[in-house]
């Protein structure tokens, strides 16, 4: 990157989270649920960067975890009445125990076999969902009456108010931002970049890269979870059709179009998969063939992404010589925090 | 007192014996040379101590302790660091990355303390920011922290190989061969990085086709052909042992 597309990348980021969070004064109804739509993935996207991104693990059965997420917020919400809020963090405990329970067995498969096994898995969950396997999840009729989130005793309506479900889905969204943040630029983060670009290496480094691989399919699955209980209490009806095969290779594309292993480019990625296709609503039946065109046009000229990651700065002078490598050991000391 | 013990050390693959029932020990604070001809099982005889291959029998001690059996990064946190003979560094992130690899186990935060950024958190970071600064002091390589490792040259990944491994504070350092792809100055370089980091107590274990290094280097050389140990002493030793002018000249062959 280049240092001046460095020096407007922060401003030009204040823009956007600028434009984004005016939007519910100038848009419609519509296009606040498109938007509210748009984060919904990006978030679903910025989970499964953990496991695909970070970790380069080829996971396309993320949706499953969506789905025990949401199921979870539905099932409890209909049946106990517990207000939706409340079980966010249940809902994200339950699918990240899930993941670990069915990633346990796979975590050793690599690339196009660990693909595979979790297509498989994401259609066995859509299909036991369909069956009605524990007769709590209303079969293919899915699960009606979910309670909207209600903050402070107001109830936020993504179907009647979507301008204030909008703000709840962007305040969590910037929650998962920092904190996704904070992680990549971490020991844990790290970790999960040095086993994905060689595992031997990462391994002979001192890594346990089978607990790694576990641990990014737990905290991904976690997340995708807490997103799971946000749909559902945002359209308050699930059925297995919302949690499809499609869902799980829309999340993938998202990350890998974006710029895997890259917050903005994932974050990218989820505006234009899911934005795009509604700004072409004019061009009807083409709009499908159009995006088509422009998704294998993508991988041919830049498989990397729109926005691949950068190369993270530690705050440590890089053109000094090695007299001065000392002192700048010291200033990345003291400098080699956060960059916001 | 022996640092690492190799006892009957076994190994197959397939029908081929790659390493068959070699014996030695690395005495601590030494610079131990492992020589021999290309297939003879040096380089299997490292993977072997690093827990990349399992043993098919005999047993390998690291200070007193059994790790015949251990996962490699368990061996790496007992206190065994390696470099790899086709350079093996995470080329698509920075020098000073890198090297932070090598400090993962001396690390404890985990995910829940990242997120949270909590104070232990951020010192332990800045602690192994600087440490990993330190090391690439140690090897000349601090001018680049904050390149990306492949876009050093062939002698300085080498050099960052060694950095990474001695930031995991390692007691015994496997070095496969350090000098291929170096030039003379380099080498020579090498040869006194080597002995620095002797120096520091850390026991050095080489594997070098490069004889005029091993013989500047080592105090100590094992020799291996087919897998077996061929002779074993200090590099006075070893170049007058028949049996090891026999396997490198292979009889009366005229050219050296």
């Amino acid at each position: 990157m280049t240092v001046a597309a460095r020096k407007i990348k922060k401003p030009l980021y204040a823009v956007i989270a600028a434009c984004w969070l005016a939007a519910p004064f100038f848009l419609g109804n519509y296009q606040l649920d498109v938007l509210n739509n748009i984060a919904i993935y990006a978030l679903l996207g910025l989970s499964l960067n953990i496991i695909l991104g970070y970790a380069g693990m080829f996971h396309m059965g993320h949706g499953a975890f969506f789905a025990v997420g949401a199921y979870t917020t539905a099932v409890i919400n209909t049946t106990w009445g517990v207000p939706v809020l409340w079980l966010l963090p249940l809902s994200g405990v339950a699918a990240g125990l899930f993941a670990l329970v069915v990633a346990k067995p796979i975590i050793h498969l690599r690339g196009d076999y660990l693909l595979i096994v979790t297509i498989g898995m994401v259609e066995i969950v859509r299909i036991a969902l369909v069956n009605n396997v524990f007769g709590i999840t209303g079969g293919s009729n899915g699960i009606f009456g979910i309670d909207a989130p209600s903050l402070f005793g107001r109830t936020i309506s993504g179907i009647v108010a979507p301008g204030d479900y909008f703000y709840l889905v962007t305040a969590f969204l910037a929650f998962t931002i920092t904190v996704f943040y904070l992680l990549e630029h971490s020991r844990f983060g790290r970790a999960l970049q040095f086993l994905n670009q060689d595992p031997v290496a990462a391994e002979g480094s001192g890594i346990d890269t089978a607990r790694y691989r576990l641990a990014a399919f737990g905290i991904g699955a976690f997340w995708a979870g807490m997103v799971g209980n946000l749909y559902a209490s945002k359209i308050t009806f699930i059925s297995p059709e919302s949690f499809s095969f499609w869902e799980s290779v829309v999340m993938f594309m998202i990350v890998i179009l974006g710029g895997a292993g890259s917050i903005p480019g994932v974050l990218l990625g989820a505006f234009l998969i899911i934005g795009l296709p509604e700004l072409f609503q004019g061009l009807q039946q083409y709009r499908l063939l159009l995006f088509g065109i422009v998704l294998v046009a993508m991988m041919i000229f830049r498989p990397q992404g729109i926005l691949p990651p950068a190369p993270r700065s530690y705050g440590v002078a890089e053109d000094d010589g090695e007299n001065g490598g000392q002192n700048s050991a010291q200033d990345g000391a003291s400098g080699g925090e956060v960059r916001p | 007192m022996s640092l690492l013990r190799i006892e009957n050390a076994i190994r197959y693959f397939g029908g081929l014996m790659a390493v068959g029932d070699v014996s030695f020990t690395v005495p601590e604070g030494s610079v131990f040379g492992l020589i021999g001809p290309n297939g003879a099982g040096k380089t299997t005889v490292f993977n072997l101590i690093t827990g990349n291959y399992r043993l098919d029998s005999g047993k390998i001690f690291f200070r007193n302790e059994d790790i015949s059996r251990m996962a490699t990064h368990r061996v790496v946190e007992r206190g065994i660091a390696r470099t790899f003979q086709n350079i093996r560094l995470f080329s698509g992130m920075t020098v000073l990355e890198n090297v932070l690899a090598g400090r993962h186990c001396r690390m404890k935060a985990g995910p829940v303390a990242a997120m949270l950024r909590l104070p232990s958190q951020r010192i332990e970071e800045r602690r192994a920011v600087a440490r990993a600064m330190a090391e690439l002091l140690f090897v000349g390589l601090a001018g680049h922290a904050g390149n990306l490792a492949k876009n050093l040259s062939y002698g300085n990944q080498r050099l960052l190989e060694i950095a990474r491994a001695l930031a995991a504070d390692p007691r015994l350092i496997i070095l496969d061969e350090p000098a291929g792809g170096m030039n003379d100055y380099e080498t020579t370089a090498l040869v006194e990085l080597i002995s620095k980091i002797r120096d520091r107590g850390i026991t050095v274990m080489l594997i070098e086709h490069d004889m005029s290094l091993v013989m500047r280097a080592c105090e100590r050389i094992v020799v291996l052909e087919h897998g077996k140990k061929i002779a074993a002493g200090n590099p006075g030793e070893i170049q007058s042992d028949p049996a090891v002018i026999e396997a490198y000249l292979g009889g009366d062959d005229d050219e050296f």
